[in-house]
Parts: C-alpha cells; sequence; structure tokens
C-alpha cells in the first residue's frame, strides 16, 4: 500500500522534467486492493430478515400524486422519487432517441441543477452568475421567454468550497423559486421573469454560500446553507413563500434553543438524548465554527406533516482537533415544517472523521419490513450504507454498504453508531492509507431514484478511496477550515463510479453499471423501465431498469454532473432533458482553476481525476431528447 | 452620446486612413463595414432632411494621412512600479521557506491547495491574472481581489505578506517545479532569482520554431 505512489510519482516526475512548463497530471493512483474493503455480508445489518410478501414498496399518494406529466421540483415529488410514469419511451424504441434542442447557457462551470417544466415552459438555473432562463416550449426551438441575473457578489465565488455550482429552483404558484451561490433566496415571477421577493439569508465574509436547491412546499420555502470547508455553522431556514419573510431558523449545532429542540424532540438512540448536546459534544465553542451545514436535499412529508434534511460535515476536517460526537453534524433531522422544531434527529457519523456529510437525498417509501409495511425513509449516505429509516421515529432498521467501505465495521443497530475501524482513524503528521470511501464519498449529492414498478433504487454513485493526514489548522473568518492533506484513489476494480439498482427490501443490488469517472449526475427512472444518467466524459445514457443493460447513448459537448427529467411536452410526447457542463468538485480539475500537477488540489479530489482534461472540456448546455416525431 | 458617435468615427477614419482598417481583411467584409457605417450614420443623423447625403460622403473624403502617437501600450515595460521593498525576498531562500510555512498557517493553502488551487486558482502555472511579479503579488494580498482573494493587508505583518508573495512567486518557477517529488508540490520552493521578475518587453517566444525576423521583413526573394 505504501509504495502505490512510487511508480507513478517517478513517472509524474519524469514527465515534469521532460515537459517543462506544460500542464503534466499526475498519474492516477493504482486501485486500492479489492481485499482492503468489507463485503456486504460482513458489514450489512438489519432488525429483521427481508420479507418481500408483506407488500410492495411504493411513495404515498401524498408524497408523490400522480404524475401530470411536469417536472415542477428537483426532487419530482415530495417523497423524492424522481420517478416519471411517462412510457412513451421504452426498452424496445429507446434507441430511435434524438436529440430535438439544444440550448447554451453561457457558463461554464459545473451544471448540477434540474430542469424545472411547468405550464409548458422550461426553467434553467446555471452555475454561478446564476442566470436563470425560462424556454417557451410551445414553439419551435423552445425559444427564450426572458432571462433573469441576479448578480450575486463576484467574491462569492470564493468561499465555495467545491466549484461555483447550483443544484436548482422549483416552480410554485407562479413562482420560480432559487438561491444565488452569494446566499440569496429568490422568487421570479414566471410570466415576466421578474423578482416577486428576494432575501438575503448568507455572509460570505463568515464563507457562507448557497448551493442547494430550495425546497417549497406547504407556503413554505426551506433553504440552508454551504460552508463545511470554511467553519460556517449550518442552519435551515423557512421562509414565507409569498413574502420572503423568514418564518424560522433551526441551527444544527449549538444550544437546544439555537437547534429548535425542545420538549418534543425524541431521539430513537440514547447518545442523542440529553440537553445541550449541541453544545456538550464539542469543546469549547468549537460548535460555533462546526459546521453541519445543509447544502443537498430536504424532503417534505405531505403525510406525516415534517420535514427531514441531513447534516454537513463537523469541521475541522482534522477530526483531533475537535473531540466529541460534534452534534447534530453528519446526521438527520426531522423537524416540524411550520416551527422547525426538531422532532428525531440520528447522527450517521458521530465525530465524522472522513468528510462524510449527511447530506444526501431521503426516499420517502411505504415499505415491507419485518413482516409489516413501514413508513420509512431509504436515504444513501457518503459513508458508504444505505439507511433505511423509520421516519415516525427515527429507528434504523437496516444498514448496508452500497460502495467499498473499510473506515467503519457496519453500523451498530443496538446503539445507531458505526463501528469505527481503528485502522482508519486519521492522525496528525501521518498519512493514513487506502481509506474507503473517499472524502466525497461512497456517493455525494448526486440524487438516486426509485421506481414504484421495480422497486428498486438507482444510485448513481462513486467507487473511490483516499489517504489522509491531518494538518493542524486556524480558523479565519471567511477561509477554508480543512487541516487534512488528502490524495483520493480510484476504489477496489479501478472504475470510478457506478450506477446500481438497490433492492431496498432485499438489502442488496440487484444489477450494476461500472463507469470510468464517478457518475456525478442524478438518475431518473420512468414508467418505460427506462434508467437515464450522464458521464463526467460526456455521455448521455439509457439503461433497462430491469437488467442493467445499456440501451441507448449520445456525446454531448461536456461532462455531464446534472439532473436528467423525463416531462411530456405541449404535443403530448415525453422529452427526456439534462444539462451539460462538467465541474463540481470532482470536475474541478476541468472547470475550474486547478492544476493536475498538485495531487493535493481541489481538497484532494485532483489525485484521482487528473485525467478528466483528456476527456472532456468545460461547457454548459441543455439538451433536450425525443423520439422523432 | 449619439452625436459624439460621428465625430469620434470621423477621428478613427482619419487615423486609419481607410474606412474599414479595423482588423478586417478580404473582400465581402468591407462592404459590410461600409454598410454598417452607412446605417450608424443615418441612424446619428435621423431627422435632418439632408443627413443621408451627408454622411455617405464621410469615409471618402476628409481622409489626411495618419496620425499616429508615441503611445505603445504592451510594448515596453517601464517597471515604474516598482517596489524597492520587494528587494530584500530575492534570492532569498529564508524568505520562501518562511513563507511556505505562513502560506498554511493563514489557510491559502486551504483554497490554493500545494499551489494547484481548488477554491482560488492555481498559482504554479504561470499564468497571472493581476500579475506574477513579487511586488504584484504582495500587491494582491495586501488588497484582495474581487473574485474571492480576501484581503490581508493591516490584518498580518507586512513582513510576512513579502515572505508569503516570495513562496507564491516560487511556485510556478522551474527549479521548484522541477524539485517536485510526489504527488504535492510547492515542498521544496526554490529562492526567487531577482532575473525572474525582470521584464524586458515584448519578444517572440523562444519556442518559436520559424524566425519571427523573417515575418517580419516578408519572404527573401
Amino acid at each position: 500500500m505504501k509504495t502505490s505512489f512510487t511508480v507513478p510519482t517517478l513517472l509524474a516526475t519524469l514527465a515534469l522534467t521532460l515537459a517543462g512548463r506544460s500542464a503534466t497530471a499526475q498519474t492516477v493512483p493504482a486501485p486500492v486492493p479489492d481485499n482492503e474493503v468489507f463485503t456486504p455480508e460482513q458489514i450489512g445489518h438489519a432488525l429483521a430478515a427481508p420479507t418481500p410478501g408483506a407488500g410492495h414498496a411504493a411513495a404515498s399518494p401524498e408524497n408523490a400524486p400522480q404524475d401530470d406529466g411536469q417536472w415542477t421540483m428537483p426532487s419530482k415529488n415530495y417523497a423524492s422519487t424522481r420517478y416519471s410514469s411517462l412510457a412513451e419511451l421504452t426498452p424496445a424504441n429507446v434507441k430511435q432517441l434524438q436529440p430535438q434542442l439544444s440550448f447554451s447557457l453561457a457558463v461554464i462551470k459545473g451544471q448540477e441543477a434540474a430542469p424545472i417544466v411547468a405550464d409548458n415552459t422550461l426553467y434553467i438555473v446555471t452555475a454561478y452568475p446564476n442566470y436563470v432562463y425560462a424556454l417557451d416550449l410551445t414553439k419551435p426551438g423552445a425559444p427564450l421567454k426572458w432571462k433573469f441575473s441576479p448578480w450575486p457578489v463576484p467574491a462569492s465565488q470564493g468561499v465555495a468550497c467545491c466549484d461555483v455550482v447550483n443544484r436548482g429552483g422549483s416552480v410554485s404558484h407562479g413562482k420560480y423559486i432559487f438561491n444565488t451561490l452569494d446566499g440569496q433566496t429568490i422568487a421570479l415571477d414566471v410570466k415576466t421573469g421578474k423578482p416577486l421577493w428576494r432575501t438575503q439569508l448568507g455572509n460570505i465574509n463568515l464563507g457562507e454560500s448557497i448551493t442547494m436547491a430550495p425546497v417549497v412546499a406547504d407556503g413554505r420555502v426551506y433553504v440552508g446553507n454551504s460552508g463545511g470547508e470554511l467553519g460556517v455553522r449550518g442552519w435551515v431556514i423557512a421562509l414565507d413563500e409569498n413574502s420572503g419573510k423568514l418564518l424560522w431558523k433551526g441551527w444544527n449545532t449549538g444550544p437546544d434553543k439555537d437547534v429548535l429542540i425542545g420538549p418534543q424532540f425524541k431521539p430513537f438512540y440514547t447518545s442523542d438524548q440529553g440537553t445541550d448536546l449541541g453544545v456538550k459534544s464539542w469543546p469549547p465553542d468549537a460548535w460555533k465554527i462546526g459546521g453541519g451545514n445543509m447544502w443537498g436535499w430536504i424532503s417534505y412529508d405531505a403525510e406525516l406533516h415534517m420535514i427531514y434534511h441531513g447534516t454537513g460535515n463537523p469541521g475541522p476536517w482534522n477530526q483531533e482537533q475537535r473531540p466529541g460526537d460534534n452534534k447534530w453534524t453528519a446526521g438527520i433531522f426531522a423537524r416540524d415544517p411550520a416551527t422547525g422544531t426538531a422532532h428525531w434527529a440520528y447522527q450517521f457519523s458521530p465525530h465524522d472523521e472522513h468528510d462524510y456529510d449527511g447530506i444526501n437525498e431521503q426516499i420517502l417509501l411505504d415499505m415491507p419490513f419485518g413482516g409489516h409495511m413501514r413508513k420509512v425513509l431509504v436515504h444513501l449516505d457518503r459513508n458508504g450504507y444505505v439507511y433505511v429509516i423509520d421516519r415516525t421515529n427515527g429507528q434504523v432498521l437496516s444498514a448496508d454498504p452500497f460502495g467499498p467501505v473499510n473506515s467503519t465495521k457496519g453500523v451498530d443497530l443496538q446503539t445507531g453508531r458505526p463501528i469505527m475501524n481503528p485502522d482508519k482513524v486519521t492522525k496528525l503528521g501521518e498519512t493514513i492509507r487506502d481509506i474507503c470511501p473517499t472524502a466525497s464519498g461512497a456517493k455525494d449529492w448526486q440524487p438516486s431514484s426509485f421506481s414504484p414498478r421495480t422497486g428498486l433504487i438507482y444510485i448513481p454513485h462513486e467507487n473511490m478511496c483516499m489517504d489522509w493526514m491531518n494538518e493542524q489548522v486556524n480558523y479565519i473568518a471567511g477561509t477554508p477550515y480543512v487541516g487534512a492533506l488528502v490524495h483520493m484513489k480510484p476504489g477496489p476494480g479501478g472504475n470510478r463510479g457506478a450506477v446500481t439498482a438497490w433492492d431496498p427490501v432485499q438489502r442488496k443490488p440487484v444489477w450494476r453499471i461500472k463507469e470510468n469517472f464517478p457518475v456525478w449526475s442524478g438518475t431518473v427512472v420512468t414508467g418505460g423501465d427506462l434508467v437515464f444518467y450522464g458521464t463526467m466524459d460526456g455521455w448521455f445514457k439509457a439503461a433497462d431498469a430491469k437488467t442493467g443493460d445499456i440501451l441507448w447513448k449520445y456525446k454531448v459537448d461536456s461532462g455531464i454532473i446534472g439532473q436528467p427529467v423525463s416531462y411530456k411536452g405541449p404535443d403530448g410526447h415525453q422529452y427526456i432533458a439534462i444539462l451539460s457542463g462538467v465541474g463540481g468538485w470532482s470536475g474541478a480539475v476541468v472547470s475550474g482553476p486547478v492544476d493536475p500537477r498538485d495531487g493535493s488540489a481541489a481538497l484532494g479530489m485532483v489525485s484521482v481525476m487528473s485525467d478528466l482534461p483528456k476527456y472532456t472540456t468545460a461547457g454548459g448546455t441543455l439538451y433536450v431528447f425525443a423520439l422523432p416525431h | 452620446m449619439y452625436s459624439r458617435f460621428p465625430t469620434s468615427l470621423k477621428r478613427h477614419l482619419r487615423r486609419r486612413g481607410t474606412p474599414c482598417a479595423w482588423g478586417t481583411v478580404g473582400k465581402a467584409v468591407p462592404l459590410m463595414c461600409v454598410g454598417t457605417i452607412v446605417a450608424l450614420l443615418t441612424a446619428c443623423n435621423h431627422g435632418s432632411p439632408s443627413g443621408n447625403a451627408q454622411a455617405a460622403a464621410v469615409p471618402t473624403t476628409n481622409i489626411q494621412g495618419v496620425i499616429d502617437s508615441a503611445l505603445e501600450p504592451g510594448v515596453n515595460h517601464t517597471l515604474i512600479t516598482t517596489d524597492p521593498r520587494a528587494g530584500a525576498y530575492y534570492d532569498n531562500p529564508q524568505a520562501v521557506n518562511d513563507g511556505k510555512r505562513l502560506f498554511t498557517q493563514y489557510n491559502c493553502s486551504g483554497c490554493h491547495s500545494s499551489g494547484g488551487g481548488g477554491m482560488g486558482p492555481s498559482l504554479m502555472d504561470g499564468q497571472w491574472i493581476y500579475g506574477g511579479r513579487l511586488e504584484q503579488i504582495h500587491q494582491t494580498l495586501v488588497e484582495g481581489r474581487p473574485n474571492g482573494m480576501p484581503s490581508w493587508g493591516g490584518k498580518v505583518p507586512d513582513q510576512q505578506l513579502w515572505e508569503i508573495a516570495a513562496y507564491v512567486r516560487s511556485l510556478s518557477l522551474p527549479q521548484t517545479l522541477a524539485a517536485q517529488n510526489g504527488p504535492t508540490p510547492s515542498q521544496t520552493p526554490a529562492p526567487v532569482p531577482k532575473s525572474a521578475d525582470q521584464d524586458t518587453g515584448w519578444a517572440p517566444p523562444p519556442d518559436t520554431t520559424n524566425d519571427y525576423g523573417t515575418t517580419l521583413q516578408g519572404p527573401a526573394d
């Protein structure tokens, strides 16, 4: 293991010497050996054996209403299934799928947003400077209806940890609502593109930015902040949908009154019970600069009247500077949507040592477990486990690895805590090698989809590991607060990414598509049993939802890290839309001002992605596909 | 604004001597150019009964030869901004080593990694947005820059800013790049030679494969 860098290093140095000024990439390190990670049988646990006969996994009608053919929010519905019931496209005809139009976004940073379709208009928000475009789908070529430029303050680019991305907006009651990198939430009139209100939520001088997609439900807009790499204290805010005025703000660290923890707070596990744990589980005052940001997905539960949101990594990355559980970072909250009051909380990674944010999506399902139908949320965590959690009380029903894992040895279902692997504990001044999964996780923010037809979750994810050395770091407001030297590498097998079809009831993968690069795009699954996703080298693909066979692919102008959507056009036909534009954390070596010779650049990501510039260039384009008609 | 436009256009035309000298070559483009000018002048003189006739006459009359000036921006860099304080940090191994330590302590490494960048740009590729001389880097540290670089002036002892600037200047030196051993560059920074920042003005790149002198003179008969 310790010699894995030697040969690539010699080659890189030699090449550097020969090439002089030209940018010579590091050689991608050798993959971690297969036997470095645990098998699912070794570390997967469940409270009961699978009982698929007890019912059929599906989202409730409250959370996934009947499909109207639109796509008004990035998650498609409150249950976050990203399932389109449209079935014009099928495994039999998908080979005829053709591009219908493309549209340049005029921004060549990472495009992570979902195109939004409502009332025959398609809305896009770009990476910084967060242009918003509205395209008229009723006219040939979908001409521009309006464009809005929010002009975020340029300095916000300097506090965005991992490219200047934006994960999308939502249409609700005649408004397109989105966030800007410099910390605003803005509601535009969908007819005119003029702001109806704009509210400043974050302060870039503290390192705060906003990259997440706001969730609009029940007359409220839910927003969280980014900044886990800059010592920013995490929060979630609810705004009034009609005025943009603040309704409540729940901090994710600190005293109970800040976290909105009161008598109704009933966490399932003992270690989450007590007062002011958001203070006591930290060194003095460290919670004020301790991260726990909410830059990923919030699920609104229209059935149980709750929101569920994850919390990001604790800061700094150097865990030796913050002994304790560091509550409530790297976990999940259930909050009352009207008041923000916390009902339960749980930490996926208490005292996280590896940057395993807990902000990935939660899919709200009714699912057979232990012989009964249970109201669960399924969460695919950065730490590598599929968590099936009873969303009424926060109890973990099962936790199984879906990617390479050796940082932990499973989740103890009695205590809810991960069983740490002492061999992978990070240390000051010592490089701990081959930690799996890597800092960006077995899966990052890129959202999965769930089909009620197959009962499977289509997980776009990574297969990467890392070497990590802690470094002492000082807190300076508005600057990074990381304290780790990281070099990432491919996981076992060498394929850096995969799409896995996961059966949450049987707790196992049904099929897996291996990809050379991490799959940093979302997936969408359709009523025609097709799964769409994109690759970082610029292929947009359709797979058979039942078998995982690739049935169609199309090469676009730049790598894809966006969220595909499926909608019914004004002509009644099914369309698939996706943004190209490589970037994000994993693609910063192409879209960012990053040098491939520095393996530690972009928080260690360049080490494993230094060859991406050979495969793609920066771009930013909307593509829309349909069958010829 | 409209009333000023014809005047400046006339001046431009006089100076250049031809209505279509602004960077266009070929046969179709000059026609388009004339057409554009006519259209512009027509618009400018809107309201004057005889405006069109006057406008059309402008490009072909009043051309009085080349008016030139001694200004040649970008050709000869006179270092009038040289900061005498920079001198002590050239050829100074201690300065770059101290700068390396400070680069981490002040979280510069958080954005610029080990020189390869991340949240902030790469500092090892020799490409500079705000100037790459030691004193220019120092100025960037002092003032900050609009796309996210914080300003450190008055918050950190100025000597330390000079040391950080020396280290940053060192990262793209061939000597520093050649010393990279492993996936982490910039660990053994070379001192910054004074010659590295001496600007001798524009010259053809050293790696051109054909003689610029010949191109300038035209082919030999």
